[in-house]
């Protein structure tokens, strides 16, 4: 095999859907791969947390449709990295179950589907950590304690290429996986197929985000990458898109703090010395790229526990001299809640659109408030009944808010409701960290079954 | 002396969560000259972005100069880690208005 070509749909499955007219152009092109990611952490720990994900099914179902058909119709594997957002247990069998629906539906001929687990058992880490093993936090987090470990109601490790490649090296047709690096998604079967490691990983790493590596910017639109073993070639599939020397060279240092480095589990991509050229309207190549093994096998977890349960409120402030004394009048209703309810055992979160709502302590322009604010109140408790109360009274009473030279005697804030809402549990990132395997397939359990008639 | 704003000059300037504890901002340009004109300007380094966001030195976890991307990044770690309660930017996306009015010298 000269060369292998992978064509990805979608940066993020089932958050928006796929553009069909490239992914068509895409698949015209016969690729050796289909692949996509359908994870991210950028939508808080809320689904990790709950164990949910963040779009409906149908949005899963429409991405793996298309995905299926054209894979099963060229005969080529298709691979999908952390399932439903947070690549947990549940949504791996969700999209499991997809895929099987999917092939019963269209009748397709039976195939081979692998999946993998990506769950850590909160015990089984507990133990670790009691045998002596640092859980090492990354970015700003202290090393994990067992009173985080308490707190924390699921957790997922980030796999690398190897439970995909030992997938495929079982013969699966479809990979449904659990949470995993984006790039590995399609650096493990340039791997497979005996790419270098530095290829393959870039690879990854350009295609993961589909579109977003081409410009003029525009998501959700298939782009094809081609890995031979001196480099790798990305077209984008779009008629209106190309993939330029600065499109691929700006989407390296896209979400990530540092653009020149790009860990996974195993090792480092190095693209400090990237070297980009243009080599066709659409193409650009890409060389130079160096894979660092690292020295010892750590693994990303990604933890998530809930706070509370939440409910939300929403008032707006015209008058100027109530805007002007806003942070009064929050405390007016603060107070009536610790009245209620005391200083602890709850959490109340007041933001102020209008004024620093946005940006918070970073906000420049703090000081020069809109001649409108809306404020959105959070009330978070221990159960829903008082988390209702909580935010019912923190809203309600900015109504009461006594101010003294105001002119509106009245009523301090303008309702577009009289009431509050419940939203999703408040939930939060517990862990962010990385922990020592010995063996790289250890926390990714495969399994084969499979689909079709 | 004569200045432009930052905006007119970058054709890209955004911030965007990376990973849940840091928010990361590029500001990309179309043209070497203009990159190497605002690098050269010294209006966006550790101090400006500090005296900005009116934060400590500690709060920047990385400051980039890419020059394959025509590009200054730099990272903050967050107040509190993406999506707690009471976090008003998720993804991170809207933290990147103060840059837009960043005076540049000719």
């Amino acid at each position: 095999m000269r060369s292998l070509r992978i064509i990805c749909p979608n940066g993020h499955l089932g958050f928006a859907p796929i553009r069909v007219e490239s992914f068509r152009l895409g698949v015209a092109e016969r690729p050796d791969y289909i692949a996509a990611d359908s994870g991210s952490d950028d939508v808080g720990p809320v689904p990790l947390g709950t164990d949910t994900s963040t779009s409906p099914l149908s949005w899963q179902s429409h991405d793996l449709e298309h995905m299926l058909l054209a894979a099963r119709e060229l005969g080529v594997p298709m691979i999908i990295g952390s399932s439903g957002d947070t690549g947990s247990n549940s949504r791996v069998d969700l999209y499991v179950k997809i895929i099987k629906d999917l092939a019963a539906k269209h009748r397709m001929p039976q195939f081979k589907l692998g999946y993998f687990y990506s769950e850590v058992d909160k015990e089984d880490l507990r133990r670790r950590m009691r045998a002596g093993e640092t859980v090492a936090g990354l970015e700003g987090y202290a090393a994990l304690s067992e009173s985080e470990l308490d707190a924390t109601a699921r957790i997922v490790a980030m796999a690398g290429v190897h439970p995909f490649i030992e997938l495929l090296k079982q013969g699966a047709d479809v990979i449904i996986g659990g949470r995993s690096s984006d790039s590995c998604v399609f650096a493990a079967p340039a791997i497979h197929h005996g790419f270098p490691a530095e290829h393959a990983y870039y690879l990854g790493k350009v295609l993961e985000c589909a579109s977003f590596c081409a410009e003029p910017y525009g998501g959700k639109e298939t782009v094809l990458g081609e890995v031979t073993v001196d480099a790798v070639e990305v077209t984008a599939m779009h008629p209106a898109q190309r993939c330029t020397v600065a499109s691929v060279a700006s989407h390296a240092m896209y979400e990530r703090a540092n653009p020149y480095f790009e860990q996974v589990a195993g090792g480092t991509l190095d693209m400090s010395e990237c070297d980009y050229e243009q080599i066709a309207a659409r193409t650009t190549r890409v060389s130079g790229a160096k894979f660092l093994p690292a020295a010892e096998f750590r693994v990303k977890l990604e933890g998530a526990g809930k706070i509370g349960e939440r409910y939300v409120g929403m008032v707006g402030i015209r008058d100027p001299y109530t805007i002007a004394h806003v942070d009064e009048v929050i405390a007016w209703a603060r107070d009536k809640v610790r009245e209620r309810f005391g200083d602890t055992g709850y959490d109340l979160y007041y933001t102020v659109y209008g004024r620093d709502g946005i940006m918070a302590e970073l906000e420049p322009m703090r000081d020069k408030p809109a001649h409108e604010l809306c404020i959105l109140v959070q009330g978070v408790a221990p159960t829903a009944e008082m988390a209702e109360e909580v935010c019912m009274i923190g809203t309600r009473q900015m109504f009461y808010a006594r101010l003294p030279d105001v002119k509106g005697s009245a009523g301090s804030v303008a309702f577009a409701l009289d009431e509050v809402l419940r939203a999703t549990p408040a939930c939060r990132w517990t862990l962010n960290h990385t922990l020592r395997c010995d063996d790289p397939l250890e926390l990714f359990p495969t399994h084969m079954t499979s689909a079709g008639v | 002396m004569k200045t432009q704003k930052l905006s007119a000059l970058a054709k890209t300037i955004r911030s965007k969560n990376a990973g849940v504890n840091l928010i990361t901002f590029d500001i990309i340009f179309a043209e070497r000259a203009t990159y190497e004109r605002v690098k050269r300007a010294g209006v966006l380094t550790r101090e400006t972005v500090c005296q900005l966001y009116r934060i400590p030195d500690q709060r920047i976890c990385d400051f980039v100069e890419f020059d394959p991307g025509n590009a200054i990044k730099f990272t903050l770690y967050r107040s509190r880690p993406s999506g707690s309660p009471g976090d008003p930017d998720i993804f991170g996306a809207q933290q990147y208005a103060p840059l837009l009015d960043v005076e540049v010298p000719e």
